[in-house]
């Protein structure tokens, strides 16, 4: 039973359902008594349920359904209801925004956006009630909420995409399309309009947080599973005593680059790291075409961008030829 | 399970593979070090020979009586010896109607007469030839274009588009004239029919390409929306297509609108793209009433041209073959004027159309 006790035993216990802590007084049931999949065992806990879903589960998944359906059936219908054409054409179909013409309006005729403001009020309305989820459940195991706040960081990011960027520039159409390769193409067309995001700093930011929250999951992960053999996973336990697998996970990188950070520690790297992310990534957005029109210039006049050698091309529209 | 592993290993193998191109490949450095600035060609693409017709015979004599004093009706070759216009008209056979032959544009009876509607469309493309190669020198250089740049032995070139159908209204069947993926977008979700919205060659209708802010800030001057910035980046996805290079071969990608660290190419794809316009709207447009329903677009207008008319997935057409040289008659005053017809006006389009009227 050695290998029970790692992360990643190949051991799957079988027996009555852990039914977890009694309820605090006016919760909902939980819903199912549980059961245990094998699949599921080899990425995590065998057991399935039960599941706490409680009216803000229930309407989260009734939204998100909503939202998934207009999305869904608007891009079936732009190929005729023909579901052979709507797989092989997935990846480029699209549910877009309002034109420009419609500025910021929330009147806008269905097939001209309305479906695309109605998939993002339903969407939006889905992730809001899966936050409140989030909260109240953590609250109700007599947990901190870094979960709900780490959450509420990835939809300031979606919200100033979708809605508060929109609404500062007074323009639906500054908005990201529903779509595989659409939203992709946004993405590159946002990007030439204003200059190269690269130039952004937030955006500089938010990609430092994103790839270094990758290179802590990488250390943490690999520390962690390194020290598998000693019992790593059950951290707290040895956070104190000598020779555990703990104070070998610390040693191993204080000799290896002279500091460590603790068992708490890393888990605040990580969390501040992922939150600032999207923190960042989201105030990029919002400054771009509201304060910044062309992080290109904004960089240069900040001495930022490199100044390549000039090639002497000059601009044929200022050589008074524009008229042949 | 051992099993299961190694055949979704292979298999995601092989279709990984399947996104590769294996063959060699040439890379020119075209800019600063350290900004990628590089063109990747495959070799076999690098190296291929176009295919380009030889002189039907030795060229003539430029000397001795003119074309406009021999023949009726010669209202654009005209000006040059009447050796140069038969062996030039032998030469638009093989590049055009190869198989058709003379009788293609000219009734055998009358070779004067404009009948056919292909002859009054020659005779535009001629002045269009010539209007190229004597002011387009700053896209085309010394180079110039014959028929056989664009039509390849074809009547109608192989790279053309028309004007695309009013938006449908509703949301079924209805893709918004984008998220169809063909070459003229790389297969991208961009907008479809960009070329409509800056190359028609209508000054009244024809948007300007550029999209990136003068200032540092937000000001009235650009209130462009990234919705609105799509169809620019399909027209430049429409060069970097029909040239077989990549934004590099114009731009430093660090920044894409400054001129003074792009490479000369820009400057020279930039009149290119004027005379794209000019070639639409002055000599491709105005034949809207000389063609024939089925030469036309689902709007009624004629086929116009794009950068891949020409280019063909060349950076030059023809790997820069300088083709034209053999055939001075291409080189002339695009709207030379006969002697036999001193009234036929300047102004090519209403005077080609109405000519084939009578």
């Amino acid at each position: 039973m050695a290998t029970y006790q790692n992360i990643f035993t190949q051991v799957q216990l079988r027996g009555e359902p852990e039914a977890g802590i009694a309820l605090p007084p006016g919760s909902e049931p939980r819903i199912g008594k549980g059961s245990f999949s094998y699949l599921i065992g080899l990425i995590g806990n065998a057991q399935l349920g039960p599941i706490y879903l409680g009216w803000t589960g229930v309407f989260a998944l009734i939204f998100g359904f909503f939202a998934i359906e207009i999305i869904g059936l608007n891009m079936l219908a732009s190929v005729n209801w023909d579901p052979i054409q709507f797989v092989r054409m997935l990846p480029w179909l699209s549910l877009e925004p309002p034109a420009p013409k419609y500025g910021f309006t929330p009147f806008v005729p269905l097939a001209e956006g309305g479906w695309w403001i109605m998939a993002g009020f339903c969407l939006t309305t889905s992730i809001l009630l899966w936050w409140v989820r989030t909260y109240t459940r953590a609250r109700a195991l007599g947990m901190g909420t870094h979960v709900a706040w780490a959450f509420a960081s990835a939809i300031w990011l979606y919200l100033t995409l979708g809605f508060i960027r929109p609404l500062f520039m007074g323009s639906w159409s500054e908005a990201v399309p529903f779509g595989i390769f659409p939203h992709l193409d946004w993405t590159a067309a946002f990007s030439i309009r204003y200059g190269n995001l690269f130039y952004n700093p937030f955006h500089a930011f938010s990609i430092a947080f994103l790839y270094g929250s990758t290179l802590l999951f990488a250390m943490h992960g690999a520390t962690i599973l390194a020290v598998g053999r000693y019992g790593g996973e059950r951290e707290i336990e040895q956070i104190t005593d000598r020779g555990t697998a703990s104070e070998r996970a610390a040693l191993f990188w204080r000799w290896t680059m002279g500091f460590n950070a603790t068992m708490e520690s890393i888990h605040r790297w990580a969390w501040w790291f992922a939150v600032l992310t999207t923190l960042t990534g989201g105030i990029g957005i919002l400054l771009t075409g509201t304060v910044v029109d062309n992080w290109y210039l904004w960089a240069q006049q900040h001495g930022y961008a490199a100044l390549y050698p000039d090639t002497g091309v000059i601009d044929p529209a200022t050589l008074g030829s524009s008229a042949q | 399970m051992k099993r299961t592993i190694a055949i979704a290993a292979l298999a995601t193998a092989a279709l990984t593979l399947t996104g590769c191109e294996l063959g060699p490949k040439q890379s020119v450095q075209n800019g600063h070090r350290g900004t990628g600035m590089d063109t990747v060609t495959l070799k076999k693409v690098a190296l291929a020979k176009d295919e380009v017709p030889a002189p039907p015979y030795d060229p003539p004599s430029t000397e001795g009586p003119r074309a406009g004093a021999a023949y009726q009706n010669v209202q654009v070759l005209g000006d040059v010896s009447e050796e140069q216009f038969t062996y030039t008209m032998a030469a638009i056979t093989a590049w055009v109607a190869p198989e058709q032959g003379c009788n293609y544009c000219h009734n055998p009876e009358n070779m004067a007469s404009d009948e056919v509607y292909t002859k009054v469309v020659a005779r535009k493309m001629l002045q269009m030839t010539r209007n190229i190669n004597t002011n387009w020198d700053k896209h085309v250089g010394t180079t110039g274009v014959t028929c056989w740049t664009c039509h390849r032995g074809n009547a109608i070139p192989a790279n053309y588009w028309a004007l695309p159908e009013p938006g449908k209204k509703g949301i079924i069947g209805n893709l918004h004239g984008q998220n169809a993926p063909i070459a003229a977008t790389a297969y991208s979700s961009l907008p479809n029919a960009s070329l409509a919205i800056y190359l028609s060659g209508d000054a009244k209708s024809d948007k300007s390409i550029r999209v990136v802010s003068d200032g540092m800030h937000p000001t009235a001057a650009n209130k462009l929306t990234t919705m609105e910035t799509e169809p620019q980046y399909a027209l430049m996805m429409h060069l970097s297509q029909s040239l077989g290079v990549n934004c590099t071969y114009c731009h430093n990608a660090q920044a894409f609108k400054p001129w003074n660290i792009s490479t000369p190419q820009r400057a020279t794809a930039w009149y290119g793209l004027r005379m794209v316009r000019d070639v639409n709207g002055q000599y491709i447009s105005p034949l809207k009433d000389a063609f024939p329903a089925h030469r036309k677009g689902p709007m009624g207008d004629p086929f116009k041209v794009s950068c891949a008319t020409c280019h063909q997935g060349k950076a030059k057409p023809m790997g820069g073959y300088k083709m034209a040289k053999d055939y001075p008659a291409l080189w002339g005053a695009p709207t030379s004027i006969p002697a036999a017809v001193p009234a036929a006006p300047a102004v090519p389009a209403a005077a080609a159309v109405s000519t084939a009227t009578h």
